[in-house]
């Protein structure tokens, strides 16, 4: 599935809830599905800053696609990453790179995508890109 | 008579509705808010008075200059300062403490010396001081405390023999809400011929305080946790010691004579006041002031200690509790974990059920370290709060953590 078919299929998901309580369930299960990082990246050198929670990140480029892991000690931010994971692991890089994220607003997140917010979402989705830019230079060169 | 009812009336802000639900505002430790007669202080400064003080001729810069002048005899009066100068007007406790230790470096601070603090302090009762006393090679002294968040006064009895320049220490721990017997810790320090600090920031609001029984040397405090503007605070200090103290910064009212050889500096309090100061905020001190002092305070004590009491009674309940904190004598607040649940995700979802608490370090880290823990739920109290919204405050912790287990 592209990046915008994935986004589609979780905004729809969201929208059968119009209470927020439903809609943080749904994050809270998420975060408990999300796949356990291996431990040699639950480090310095893997930890987002900006966070009030920790939150680990790792990424590996196999066959041109990435691949991400991740983990946060807070279910919310791990529900949060988890989605974004399900949104960007299997993409190539310049794929990820050209995504909209507008889906966010439709889902109920935006308010979490302030910079001032302190589960660090923009920092998360910033780091991501970060590791597309990384991955789109090393495999030009 | 102590009616929570028509003292809530004074605070607009807390009527308001988040995400369709009633404010329950639980964070006053980190901020108050502000009662009308404050608010309308600040305001009428700005329109009918508002001049640059003490140094105007005119008619509207002498007023000011008296009025703020008043505010400072006010505030003396509310911490029994025997003298007005003996007050300072900061920005709050953080430049306080950075004003003193900056003063005591280019005062006393020589190669090696130490400086005492405890383990319960807020980062602005650490950092100023550890980085301070590190430019020098110096050592940074902490009191340790026992898992109820107690102090070891032994400890601190065979610390002080090491003989830090100065003694640091908060009145009332902003995460663990324990009480320090300030007053015993003073008498221990003087006798060593030690100076004393004491962090006022989470007392003012809560509890009586007289710096001349305390015998304190300086007692800093900020305005915005006492129902006052942000941007205004105080350092209370003995006249013996800020007249010996240098200046912190420099330029504006706190001169006396400038040539481009020498500068001579202004009596106190103006040689620590650099600048134009926040005339209106200090107003809007006074005004908070006296706004606390016409209220039964004994009254509100106990308000807020049935506040408390009802929050520990509930919140122990639910299973998991870990309360961080459990000292016998506490004010104000309490804080907490509940195993396997992260306190930040506990904040985001009580947030939606309208209730602001603190999630985090409450800017302590070296607490949480002590704990084991990333983090504390931290609910505060102030005296507008009611019994009513502690219940919802229950019900909304015990409901997240249902939905987060």
């Amino acid at each position: 599935m592209t990046i915008k078919e994935i986004q589609d299929s979780i905004v729809e998901d969201f929208s059968m809830f119009d209470d927020w309580m439903d809609r943080y369930a749904m994050l809270i299960e998420m975060g408990k599905e999300c796949p356990i990082i291996d431990d040699k990246y639950r480090d310095e050198k893997h930890l987002i800053n900006g966070c009030q929670s920790r939150v680990w990140l790792s990424a590996e480029l196999v066959d041109g696609k990435v691949n991400f892991a991740a983990d946060s000690d807070a279910v919310i931010t791990k529900g949060i990453i988890y989605l974004l994971i399900k949104v960007f692991s299997g993409q190539t890089p310049s794929d990820i790179l050209a995504a909209d994220m507008s889906f966010l607003d439709e889902i109920g997140l935006k308010e979490h995508l302030s910079p001032t917010r302190s589960n660090g979402l923009l920092s998360m989705v910033k780091q991501m890109m970060l590791y597309a830019e990384a991955f789109k230079i090393q495999s030009e060169s | 008579m102590f009616d929570v009812q028509s003292i809530r009336q004074q605070f607009p802000v807390l009527s308001q509705t988040v995400y369709g639900k009633p404010l329950v505002y639980f964070d006053n430790a980190a901020t108050t808010q502000k009662p009308l007669c404050v608010i309308e202080r600040e305001r009428d400064y700005y329109l009918n008075e508002n001049c640059n003080i003490h140094r105007g001729v005119h008619y509207l810069s002498q007023k000011a200059t008296e009025a703020y002048e008043n505010a400072r005899i006010t505030v003396a009066e509310f911490i029994n300062a025997p003298l007005a100068h003996e007050i300072v007007f900061t920005r709050g406790t953080t430049e306080s403490l950075n004003l003193l230790a900056t003063s005591f470096e280019h005062l006393f601070i020589e190669e090696g010396d130490k400086v005492l603090v405890t383990a319960m302090e807020h980062h602005s009762n650490l950092v100023p001081w550890q980085q301070m006393i590190q430019r020098h090679h110096g050592e940074l002294l902490v009191v340790p405390m026992d898992d109820e968040g107690v102090l070891d006064l032994n400890a601190y009895q065979e610390l002080l023999k090491k003989q830090p320049k100065v003694v640091s220490i908060a009145h009332i721990s902003n995460t663990l809400g324990t009480i320090n017997p300030v007053k015993e810790m003073i008498t221990m320090a003087h006798q060593y011929g030690i100076p004393v600090v004491v962090d006022g920031a989470q007392s003012m609001a809560h509890l009586p305080i007289d710096v001349q029984d305390m015998d304190c040397d300086f007692y800093v405090f900020s305005g915005h946790k006492m129902y006052a503007p942000m941007g205004i605070g105080g350092l209370y200090g003995k006249t013996e010691w800020l007249e010996k103290m240098p200046p912190y910064q420099f330029g504006g009212e706190m001169v006396d004579t400038v040539s481009f050889e020498k500068t001579t500096f202004n009596k106190l309090p103006f040689k620590f006041e650099a600048g134009t100061p926040n005339v209106g905020a200090a107003l809007g001190l006074e005004t908070a002031v006296k706004f606390i002092e016409s209220i039964d305070r004994k009254a509100v004590a106990e308000h807020e200690d049935l506040l408390l009491k009802t929050a520990i009674d509930g919140l122990s309940q639910i299973e998991g509790m870990r309360f961080i904190g459990q000292a016998p004598h506490r004010s104000g607040l309490v804080s907490f974990v509940i195993n396997g649940i992260h306190p930040y995700d506990l904040g985001t979802i009580i947030d939606k059920m309208g209730v602001a608490v603190r999630t985090g370090h409450h800017c302590a880290e070296p607490v949480m370290t002590r704990f084991g823990i990333p983090g504390t739920v931290r609910a505060s109290f102030a005296m507008y709060n009611t019994v009513e919204e502690v219940e919802i405050f229950v019900k909304a912790v015990e409901r997240a953590a249902n939905m987060l287990r």
